[in-house]
């Protein structure tokens, strides 16, 4: 290497880093792994000029401790329903009033005052979703199984070791404390012996923990049951039509995935822009045909693919609405209680 | 090498030596050809294809990932060169009190773990109120290529001969002119491995960046961890193929000038 | 002038050569270990986070002992077994890497001068390649179904689906691959300068195949094999990626326990801690082998 070269190299990277504060016309986007189409950011860049810069994480605890970290730069964040309490509590969120913009009323109830921003002062919806799980109905006994987290549980012997759990302290004990009637906010040290031993009960069944590439696992045969959110139990009936997604009656975790700008982020007025422009019919059913997830935006339905819209994994049936329980944010205590467990179960 | 090679004494060596060659570079190859696999799903072959390459060149965020780990890994690479070969001019026959722990200081991104080097960096720079964004990885990472450029240096001048710079700076009386004229040629596969090293470490890095990178600051590896976890894809081996392919052209090239300085 | 002072000694001299290095080091590698140090010490923030102000030993408790579900205090070995796993596993990768390794560097080290470079050239390609995407390589090469699954299915080896991938054994496989390069480099840079006449005349006077090993190989080799074997074992130890993306999350390691302590528990100062019950550990290691082979810790390659 040449010295010229090198020096070359260096100044091309001062000019490429310094040309990233200059510009005003830009939006710094921080999303989950594959969760916005390409497309539709090409889109919102040719309607309004602004330039879209995207970095992904794969938590919300990821996102929580950069932000912790300080702003980091980002002007908007996608965090899901109960981990915005403690950042607006913190002081991370920047007020942005969604409920004064142009597109407001686009919102479907209950999305427009959900428990976590009653007055929607500082998100606005993005997806929603649920967790349930995911079976083969071609390979199970008798190919239907019961509505309930019993069949994941406490599997019939048929299936051991042909089941895969999330990866997620969160999503698996929240399920497990609903299957067994307990508050998943519980401080009593008999809930939470209680939600271990059943879940130490079920390990031996379980193939894995893992959140990644839940898709692949069950369209290769690996697992027969998956631990799944519902639309990527979409993705997988488009390649396995004989997977059957399933809402437990004992509860279903029932989340939703929202826009907030973090304090002090650098282009605000962009990122309301886009916020706003999210809120378009037209522009939130692209991104629900992308992810395979329902919006809350009225009126997007038209613009659905036919796939997604006849899928009840995607679609609910009105009848399973009761069986939806929203996210809760716990507090220190619950949280400990919850992180002993995980710990234990995986010791 | 004639009757003085008793490799034929030992048996289970050339099979145990073939085998590891085989599992060095099996994986290798089963990403090379399914990089050309026309279908989605990356582990059943349909037929060629190399469409993937061009989904991956057409991508704008992959591109600018890769932007971002070139820029970094090249910044990172000329500063931590730099320190680590005046470091190992000065440590060559020290003799001095404070060696050892000078030395320490040197090894320690080698010895500590990455996840502790990785949340400690996050903390201080949260403490101190630097933004995390692109300045941030170029730091932490000119912190863990020291000494992986480092070591080839010193090794280099611990097997110079210690007359041959003091010979050279009574010819030019000018320590400069000896260093430029005498030291540096010599000591140039040395620095030149020093950093290829620090540069592909730095290129290699996940778990330090992760941490510290700010917006705009995915580089590749976070960008591939992302899409790993969403599931196994072609444009994951194409990324990865494409990544192989400019290794080693940089690893061919530091062959060769290894060579052609000799 | 600075270059006046510059001549003006030797010592001066070395320590301006020295200085920017460790300087650098010192700031950006030192100092946040030695915060981390601090913040074990602190409260845990409420969402997250840590309170500044306020100190406690709770973390250091916390890895020990634990209120228990009915709230007394009592020895929690939870903690303690993680690590025992993550040790084992890495001792378990150390020696899988050196019993691969140690042929194929003595190998190395008989082969013509000429080969010689292009063999190391040849170990040290994969090495060059993204440590992602070697392990995702070995997802492909041991799910159920994949190249190794089918190719003994096809050669009516197995039965059965080989069940390897989420296993340890997986994550062992994985790491070794991963740290090949550091226990082959070591080993073949100590035996390259072994004069092999020395094992000819041993086995001359009647010694036989193990004991040309143990009395004249491996003893010249031994330098080698310990800076790598601590190379293959520190990096193992606190490994993060491989674990996650080939151990299929039953059990956790070090590494996912760190890291879980600054995502979904959120509780920074027992991450801190545990960090630091790790380096602890790694320390250990290197001052055994450096009692034992008395070398500066910079010269370990």
């Amino acid at each position: 290497m040449r010295h010229r070269g090198l020096l070359a190299a260096v100044m091309a990277a001062a000019l490429v880093v310094g040309a990233g504060s200059a510009a005003a016309k830009e939006l710094f986007l921080y999303n989950w792994s594959n969760y916005f189409p390409p497309e539709l950011l090409k889109k919102f860049e040719a309607d309004t000029g602004i330039t879209v810069t995207l970095d992904v994480y794969d938590s919300n605890e990821t996102m929580l401790a950069k932000l912790q970290a300080g702003a980091a730069g980002y002007d908007i964040v996608v965090p899901s329903d109960y981990i915005i309490p403690s950042m607006i509590q913190e002081g991370l969120l920047e007020q942005i009033d969604t409920s004064k913009m142009a597109n407001f009323k686009n919102i479907a109830a209950p999305h427009n005052a959900p428990p976590y921003d009653e007055a929607r002062g500082y998100t606005a919806p993005y997806m929603w979703g649920t967790t349930g799980f995911t079976y083969d109905s071609a390979r199970v006994p008798g190919g239907k199984l019961e509505e309930s987290w019993k069949e994941f549980f406490e599997p019939r012997e048929e299936l051991k070791g042909q089941i895969a759990a999330l990866n997620d302290e969160v999503e698996v004990y929240n399920a497990a404390a609903r299957y067994l009637g307990v508050d998943v906010c519980t401080e009593s040290g008999d809930d939470g012996q209680k939600v271990l031993a059943l879940l130490e009960k079920q390990k031996p069944y379980l193939a894995m923990y893992q959140s990644d590439g839940t898709i692949d696992r069950m369209i290769a045969g690996e697992v027969i049951m998956h631990h799944q959110w519902n639309g990527a139990s979409h993705r997988t009936k488009e390649k396995l039509p004989t997977a059957v997604y399933v809402y437990p009656k004992e509860g279903t975790a029932f989340w939703a995935d929202n826009f907030a700008v973090p304090k002090g982020a650098p282009n605000i007025e962009n990122a309301k822009v886009f916020i706003n422009w999210m809120l378009d019919p037209k522009n939130i059913a692209e991104a629900s045909n992308f992810t395979g997830y329902m919006n809350a935006v009225k009126g997007s339905e038209a613009y659905l693919d036919a796939a997604l819209k006849d899928d009840p994994a995607v679609n609910m049936p009105a009848a399973y609405a009761e069986r939806l329980r929203p996210a809760k944010s716990c507090g220190t205590a619950a949280r400990e209680m919850r992180d002993k467990v995980w710990t234990r179960l995986k010791k | 090498m004639g009757g003085g090679n008793p490799l034929w004494r030992f048996v289970g060596v050339r099979p145990t030596a073939l085998f590891f060659f085989v599992y060095l570079y099996l994986p290798i190859i089963v990403l090379l050809v399914l990089s050309f696999n026309e279908n989605r799903t990356a582990t059943i072959w349909t037929t060629f294809s190399t469409q993937w390459y061009a989904v991956v060149l057409d991508n704008d965020n992959i591109m600018r990932a890769a932007r971002n780990s070139v820029i970094v890994a090249t910044s990172a690479t000329i500063i931590a060169t730099i320190l680590a070969t005046l470091a190992a001019l000065g440590m060559a026959r020290a003799r001095f009190r404070g060696q050892d722990a000078i030395s320490a200081t040197i090894a320690m991104p080698l010895v500590v773990p990455e996840i502790v080097t990785a949340v400690a960096t996050l903390l201080f720079f949260v403490l101190i109120g630097l933004k995390l964004g692109l300045l941030t990885v170029f730091l932490a990472h000119t912190v863990f290529c020291i000494p992986f450029a480092y070591l080839p240096i010193r090794a280099r001048l611990e097997g110079m001969d210690p007359a041959l710079p003091e010979a050279a700076a009574d010819l030019y009386a000018n320590e400069w002119q000896a260093f430029r004229r005498v030291i540096l040629p010599l000591l140039w596969p040395g620095v030149a491995s020093g950093a290829m090293l620090a540069f592909i470490i730095s290129l290699d890095d996940f778990v330090i960046t992760y941490f510290v990178a700010g917006a705009g600051a995915t580089t590749l590896p976070v960008y591939i961890f992302g899409m790993i976890r969403i599931g196994i894809t072609p444009e994951v081996n194409a990324i990865s193929a494409l990544m192989l392919l400019v290794s080693i052209l940089f690893v061919s090239l530091s062959y060769l000038v290894g060579r052609l300085r000799r | 002038m600075p270059m006046g002072w510059f001549r003006r000694s030797k010592t001066h001299r070395q320590m301006a050569l020295i200085g920017p290095a460790v300087l650098f080091l010192a700031v950006l590698m030192l100092i946040p270990i030695v915060l981390m140090g601090y913040v074990s010490f602190l409260e845990r923030g409420e969402f997250g986070g840590v309170r500044w102000s306020d100190h406690t030993v709770d973390a250091y408790v916390a890895f020990l002992f634990e209120r228990d579900f009915d709230g007394s205090l009592q020895l929690n070995t939870d903690y303690l077994q993680i690590f025992l796993r993550s040790f084992w596993l890495s001792i378990g990768t150390t020696v899988l890497t050196l019993l691969v390794g140690f042929p194929t560097a003595f190998y190395m080290a008989l082969q013509p001068p000429r080969y010689r470079n292009l063999l190391i050239f040849l170990v040290t390609i994969p090495f060059w390649t993204n440590l992602l995407v070697r392990n995702y390589a070995w997802i492909l090469l041991l799910r159920n179904g994949g190249l190794i699954d089918s190719a003994l299915a096809w050669l009516g080896l197995t039965d059965a689906p080989i069940s390897v991938l989420y296993t340890p054994f997986a994550v062992a496989i994985g790491l070794s691959y991963s740290y090949l390069p550091f226990m082959v480099l070591p080993i073949y840079a100590s035996l390259e300068k072994l004069d092999f006449r020395l094992v000819e005349a041993a086995f001359d006077l009647g010694a036989d195949r193990r004991r040309a090993l143990a009395r004249v190989i491996i003893p010249l080799a031994a330098p080698g094999i310990a800076a790598g074997c601590i190379l293959v074992f520190i990096p193992s130890l606190g490994a993060y990626v491989t674990p996650e993306l080939l151990g299929g999350g039953k059990s956790l390691m070090i590494g996912s326990l760190i890291q879980n302590q600054f995502g979904a528990a959120r509780n920074w100062p027992f991450g801190a801690a545990l960090a630091f019950a790790l380096l602890g550990i790694v320390l250990l290691a290197i001052v055994i082998y450096l009692l034992r082979f008395r070398r500066s810790p910079g010269e370990m390659t």
